[in-house]
């Protein structure tokens, strides 16, 4: 038995995304939550599922602020920045097994300003990432590597020294993220110009990765409704169907050091397994809202879900293939490079107004099949396929 | 009913009085870096764990390490001089088999390259929480 279109995302909505938020995490998810179940037409008590975010808030409260009295669904998903993507295979599957009906899953963070405290100000609520704590703790730590992106850097190095990746290859990713932010009103980086130039020029982080390799520092929330495929005939938006959706674990995933081979991430494992669910092929998809912390991250992603070989990422999105007019546009709301770092579920969103055919100037002509991923705790990696 | 797993037969079903972690660094302390290894499925493990991540058996011993290895991987991590200024991490292959994050010293970061031979040492740091130790490596 496969969920394979039975449910669908019916409900998105998202606070503005802003550096500086003066506001509580469990305040901007309870907007972003509001505003998505009203997208879905429905009452907050229409809820009677939800995943919240790992960290920042409960269940239990969003649904006493929300006024769910029958909570029959409630499950945290420990993915770091895959969490609220894998969150959705989630969905579908205990909406599909009849556990229950309808299923809101949110994100909201100070991404911005908990890294930026103030005196003063009263602490913020952490995200859980106990899983990773032993080796961070204990052997990256001690060697000065406390940060994602020196976590990341030597596997970009890896790769380019393997493959001869030139810096090109990740520039086109960062460029083409950015050129769609300038469409999207909401995007933090609108009218900020970067070409290959600047990106070439930008300054070392961690080598190979560079300042604009990395993603942006945001404060905000989001938030989606997912229902059952007949439910969802009845609400407002035209519905977007979930037809495959799959996470996967690198090998070992608690550390990222003494992995075989250092490119089989999480996506390599659950990519064959979503694309069975959907039954389709990869390159099928219209568009690509990949989890964009880095642009090294994107290329790990697209080759492992085989959109190209190993190696020649720097093909597939040469010559605007990832740009809107390309073969397969990437993060066209502008990603978390250049939109705003909401741990991905701004994907999900800007995926659902594609499919409504709601993407404004960024719009994908005809697009009827997306591809959504989401990438955390070290390579977790998750993937859903979704249609009109 | 038979054992299907290697290693969990109940006499060999023994996990260890302390965290692998405070072993490992308790051999650190007297001056060795020891890794285990598993005498079920005869791999070497590193970071430290309680079961062997190959063949799931317990039955892990502490063995002095060679010390030898190859660079795998290598970034320069930018820092601003107040904040300790650049330095280099690497992941290095050790001869036994796991490969572990550490750094290069005794050279400037652009000149660690992948393929490097390099021997390992144990680092002393003194600060106000008393001696961390750590291994490090240098061009063998
Ligand atoms: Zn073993």
């Amino acid at each position: 038995m496969s969920f394979k279109d039975k449910t669908a995302i019916v409900g998105i909505g998202e606070t503005d995304y802003v550096k500086g938020s003066g506001r509580s995490e469990v305040d901007m998810m309870l907007e972003a939550s509001r505003k998505a179940i009203a997208d879905a037409g429905m009452k907050p008590s229409d809820i009677d599922g939800i995943i919240p975010p790992p960290g920042y808030t409960y269940s239990e409260e969003l649904a006493a602020n929300l006024g769910v009295e029958d909570l029959r669904y409630a499950a945290t998903i420990n993915m770091g920045g895959a969490s609220p993507n894998a969150a959705i295979q989630h969905a579908a599957i205990a909406i599909a097994s009849g556990v229950c009906n309808s299923v809101l899953i949110t994100l909201g963070w100070n991404g911005y300003t908990a890294m930026r405290p103030k005196p003063g100000q009263p602490p913020g609520r952490s995200a859980g990432i106990a899983v990773l704590n032993n080796a961070i703790q204990g052997f990256y730590l001690p060697y000065g590597v406390s940060a994602p992106v020196q976590m990341y850097s030597w596997l970009a190095m890896r790769h380019k020294q393997m493959y001869n990746t030139p810096d090109e290859a990740t520039g086109h990713i960062a460029v083409a993220c950015r050129k769609h932010a300038h469409l999207n009103e909401s995007a933090f980086m609108r009218g900020r110009e970067m070409t290959m130039d600047d990106y070439l020029a930008s300054r070392w982080v961690s080598e190979p990765m560079r300042l604009f390799d990395c993603c942006l520092e945001t404060d905000g929330a989001a938030a989606v409704v997912i229902t059952r495929a007949d439910i969802a005939k009845d609400t407002p938006n035209k519905p977007v169907y979930i037809m495959g959706a799959a996470e996967g674990h690198p090998y070992p995933a608690d550390d990222i050091a003494t992995r075989p081979d250092p490119f089989r991430i999480g996506l390599s494992f659950a990519t064959p397994k979503a694309l069975e669910i959907a039954d389709i092929k990869i390159h099928d998809v219209d568009f690509l809202q990949i989890y964009d912390c880095f642009t090294y991250v994107v290329m790990l992603q697209m080759e492992a879900m085989g959109l190209c070989e190993r190696g020649e990422t720097y093909d597939f999105v040469k010559d605007g293939n990832i740009e809107l007019g390309g073969h397969y546009p990437l993060n066209t709301h502008g990603g978390l490079l250049s939109q705003a770092h909401v741990w991905g579920l701004n994907h999900t969103t800007e995926a659902v107004r594609q499919l409504r055919g709601t993407a404004g100037a960024s719009q994908v002509k005809d697009a009827e099949l997306g591809l959504v991923t989401g990438w955390g705790d070290l390579g977790d990696g998750s993937i859903v396929i979704l249609r009109n | 009913m038979t054992n299907a797993l290697p290693g969990t037969s109940p006499e060999k079903l023994v996990f260890p009085d302390q965290s692998p972690d405070t072993t490992y660094q308790d051999f650190l302390r007297n001056n060795q870096f020891c890794i285990q290894h598993c005498n079920e499925c005869q791999n070497f493990l590193f970071y430290p764990r309680l079961c062997c991540p190959h063949c799931s058996s317990v039955d892990l011993e502490w063995r002095e390490a060679s010390g030898k290895g190859t660079v795998y991987a290598v970034s320069i991590v930018r820092q601003r001089p107040e904040k300790g200024g650049d330095h280099n991490v690497v992941l290095v292959d050790l001869d036994e088999g796991p490969r572990l994050m550490s750094r290069v010293d005794g050279i400037p970061n652009e000149d660690v390259k992948i393929g490097m031979k390099v021997k390992a040492s144990i680092s002393v740091n003194t600060d106000e929480d008393g001696d961390t130790r750590m291994v490090v490596f240098r061009e063998a």
